[in-house]
């Protein structure tokens, strides 16, 4: 169901700056990235690698669909009743002694932690790990201020000290081998030497012992959080390599960044959380440390801390109602890892902050599908629904993936004015700043793809195989629809890939090799559906028939 | 702090939910309460425990103060939280010498982090440990002291008394106060950050020695 069909909200949605918004669209910038094979090499050396870690330890619980289940339920009450919990949030963690601001887009929650670290008098900050300011692009935003933000996290610091972006949630460095990393380290380390090996333990090493003085010396910290209680105030950290400890504990002050839609209702909520992260992201029964803190505790930890709440989109991702799941992300990062898309394109392809199938959803509807450059996420999936199968939180990924194919060709055909103009230059920072002066267009691409389209339409028969090979058997809801998904099949960037065979001929075969594919990747992955391509008209989680 | 941002925030947001979407109710229908007996949870625990490497010592009262000695070495200066009891430990000696820690500056010595940078070890307990995960809780009690002494120094002595492990993640949680600050501990600090490759010790400490005290 679309939100005209509701009615228009009384409040019109506002959409998200910042790191958002891809440079240039992803068909461009897939095929730039498919090019570079150093990168696609460990890439899908590191994704298959999380992906069989992350079977071996669901397939040990013997209550992961129930502990699933439990962890989409949760999110659905969040989310309708988001306006209350934050309420309460606020309360309880201004009643420990915390801070609470509200930041309605990127530039307001820029300011406002600006205003926190100058009232404190450094220009120095430790940062741990966090989506949220990556999104905002506080980093340069500070810098325009005079403030130094130092990563602390092993991969963000590669990533800083190369001057580089960000590949993957979870292990953001992943397209650096470790040769290229000790090049790094060498010419951005002052206290590195020839002596310095490309050994993990090495670099490690040496990173420790670089950061070390950082996290004796300085007195504020900016994290994200991966989790908001709401009945106690208590914000959590998950992380490995003890600099979100280091930040969480010993500086004075403590600003952390949390996505409205991070809330979890009770304390209890955490134990259905707190084994879902761990198994679908690292693939680990637990991560090595994990924090918790609730305001201020006396004698223990920042005395000063604050948190600033951001919305930079997120009530337009929750206004529409066939979109808002996508706001039950727990970044996990399992979706990239079994994504061949991603595998082939690499996470720069997409542009924002969050890659992979949760990026190709989660940006386009933050930033409005109208933004041109993200209109193109949408189509970057072959829908062959192995994210929805490990998503911890049961997010349907391909589903909503239709769905914003068809606003993007409703709104390209007239049907529907855009909700909003593409962000002013001073409202939006970073990336989409640049992408301000070059206003790349796609050069329409829905009209290309629908060619495609129609030549899969004039077959019957492959028309319906290619219904069946919807995840979910969604009944096609008309032609409108059936036109809104099927594109994505034949055009744009699939003709760059390599493996497997580009769909030149014709879907069904196209669908053939890949849903095999898919099919050895979900085994591999510990899934247990039966991919019988494309006959394939039933999804195994019966929970989530539509 | 602008109440305009907040009230404008709230009302985007309600906008949203204009529809007055209905939630599932929420159902726990996985494992809340453990039905294995102690000594198997026990042995689970170590097994975790080892495969994240951490080293593994089985104690009881009277051998405890010579193993906690052992793990130190003949010439260490180590921090313990006030509220540890001195009687797990060993006696002082000319190269050991234990630091107390308080967290209130009129009850005894506060180590700034410097301080604790230079000491050796830390020695504290533990307020409930999950087997099926191999994590340790710490939550500022205290005889686990503040945040920072379990952090800084780059070999951890937990103590985790045989009383104290469950089986699963609803059950530990359901042991500690939300409102302490709360480390979970599983093995030492890990990255795969560089090729996936696993290294054991990054920034928080490297070696961890787990005493588990019948
Ligand atoms: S969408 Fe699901 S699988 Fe993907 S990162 Fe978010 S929680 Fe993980």
């Amino acid at each position: 169901m679309s939100r005209t069909a509701l009615g228009m909200p009384t409040i019109r949605p506002v959409h998200g700056h910042g790191n958002l918004h891809a440079d240039v669209d992803f068909p461009t910038a897939a095929k730039e990235e498919m090019a570079n094979i150093q990168m696609r090499a460990n890439i899908r050396h590191a994704t298959h690698t999380i992906r069989g870690k992350r079977a071996r330890v669901v397939e040990e619980l013997p209550d992961w669909q129930e502990l699933r289940t439990a962890g989409s339920a949760l999110k659905e009450q969040v989310m309708a009743n988001l306006p209350e919990l934050l309420e309460q949030f606020e309360k309880n963690f201004t009643a420990r002694g915390g801070t609470v601001h509200w930041a309605r887009d990127a530039a307001e929650a820029n300011r406002i932690i600006t205003e926190l670290i100058e009232a404190t008098g450094t220009t120095d900050v430790i940062k741990v790990k966090s989506m949220a300011t990556a999104e905002i692009d506080l980093e340069r935003h500070l810098a325009e201020h005079g403030i130094t933000a130092t990563e602390t996290d092993l991969a963000e610091l590669i990533v800083q000290l190369g001057h580089d972006r960000s590949s993957h949630i979870l292990v953001p460095a992943i397209h650096k081998n470790r040769h290229e990393i000790r090049d790094i380290f060498l010419s951005e380390m002052p206290e590195t030497d020839d002596s310095l090996t490309s050994e993990p333990r090495d670099l490690a090493e040496a990173a420790r012992a670089h950061l070390r003085e950082k996290f004796l010396s300085t007195s504020v910290a900016v994290s994200g959080a991966n989790f908001g209680v709401t009945e106690t105030g208590t914000l959590t950290v998950v992380e490995s390599e003890g600099n979100g400890r280091m930040c969480l504990t010993l500086p004075d002050t403590l600003i952390t960044v949390m996505g409205i839609e991070k809330l979890v209702p009770t304390f209890q909520d955490l134990e259905v959380y707190l084994q879902l992260l761990p198994r679908s992201s690292t693939g680990e029964r637990m991560n090595p440390y994990t924090s918790m803190w609730t305001g201020v505790t006396p004698g223990d930890g920042p005395q000063d801390v604050h948190v600033v709440l951001l919305d930079n989109g997120r009530s337009a991702v929750l206004a529409d109602p066939a979109g808002r799941s996508a706001l039950h992300c727990i970044r996990c990062s399992a979706c990239l890892n079994v994504c061949p898309v991603y595998e082939q394109a690499g996470g720069h392809a997409y542009g924002s902050t969050y890659p992979g199938p949760i990026g190709a959803i989660l940006s386009p509807q933050m930033t409005g599908i109208t933004a041109a450059e993200n209109s193109s996420l949408p189509y970057a999936s072959s829908l062959c629904g192995a994210c929805y199968d490990v998503c911890p939180v049961k997010i349907n990924i391909p589903e909503i993936l239709v769905h914003l194919r068809d606003e993007d060709v409703r709104t390209r055909h007239g049907e529907r004015p855009p909700t909003e103009q593409r962000p002013t230059e001073e409202a939006s920072p970073g990336l989409a700043g640049r992408l301000f002066r070059r206003l790349p267009r796609v050069p329409s691409e829905m009209d290309v793809m629908m060619k495609g389209a129609s030549t899969v339409m004039s077959s019957g028969r492959r028309m319906a195989l290619a219904e069946k090979a919807l995840p979910l058997g969604r009944a096609l809801a008309g032609r409108d629809r059936a036109i809104s998904w099927l594109p994505g099949m034949a055009g744009g960037w699939t003709d760059e890939r390599d493996i497997p065979a580009p769909p030149r001929e014709s879907f069904r075969n196209w669908w053939a090799d890949h849903a095999a594919e898919t099919e050895d990747r979900v085994r591999q992955d510990g899934g247990s559906r039966h991919v019988p391509a494309p006959d394939r008209a039933d999804h195994t989680d019966e929970e989530d028939s539509p | 702090m602008s109440t305009e941002a907040k009230s404008e925030v709230l009302a985007r947001i309600r906008g949203a939910l204009q529809d007055s979407p209905d939630a599932p109710q929420v159902r726990r229908a996985y494992r809340r309460t453990s039905g294995r007996p102690a000594a198997e949870i026990r042995e689970m625990f170590e097994d975790r425990l080892v495969d994240y490497k951490a080293t593994v010592h089985h104690e009881n009262a009277a051998t405890l103060p010579e193993r906690i000695a052992e793990l130190l070495g003949p010439s260490a200066r180590y921090v313990i939280p006030e509220g540890l009891d001195r009687s797990w430990l060993p006696e002082d000696t000319i190269g050991r010498r234990v630091l107390v820690e308080s967290r209130m500056e009129d009850a005894g010595t506060v180590l700034s982090v410097r301080d604790l940078n230079e000491v050796d070890a830390v020695v504290t307990s533990s307020t409930v440990s999950c087997a099926e995960t191999g994590t340790i809780f710490l939550s500022g009690r205290p005889e686990e002291g503040r945040r920072a002494i379990s952090l800084v120094p780059d070999h951890h002595i937990c103590i985790v008394p045989a009383a104290s492990i469950v089986e699963l993640v609803p059950e530990a949680l359901a042991r500690v106060e939300p409102t302490a600050p709360i480390t979970m501990i599983s093995g030492p600090s890990a990255t795969s950050d560089i090729e996936l490759e696993r290294v054991e010790g990054v920034h928080g400490p490297r070696r961890l020695d787990v005493i588990l005290l019948t």
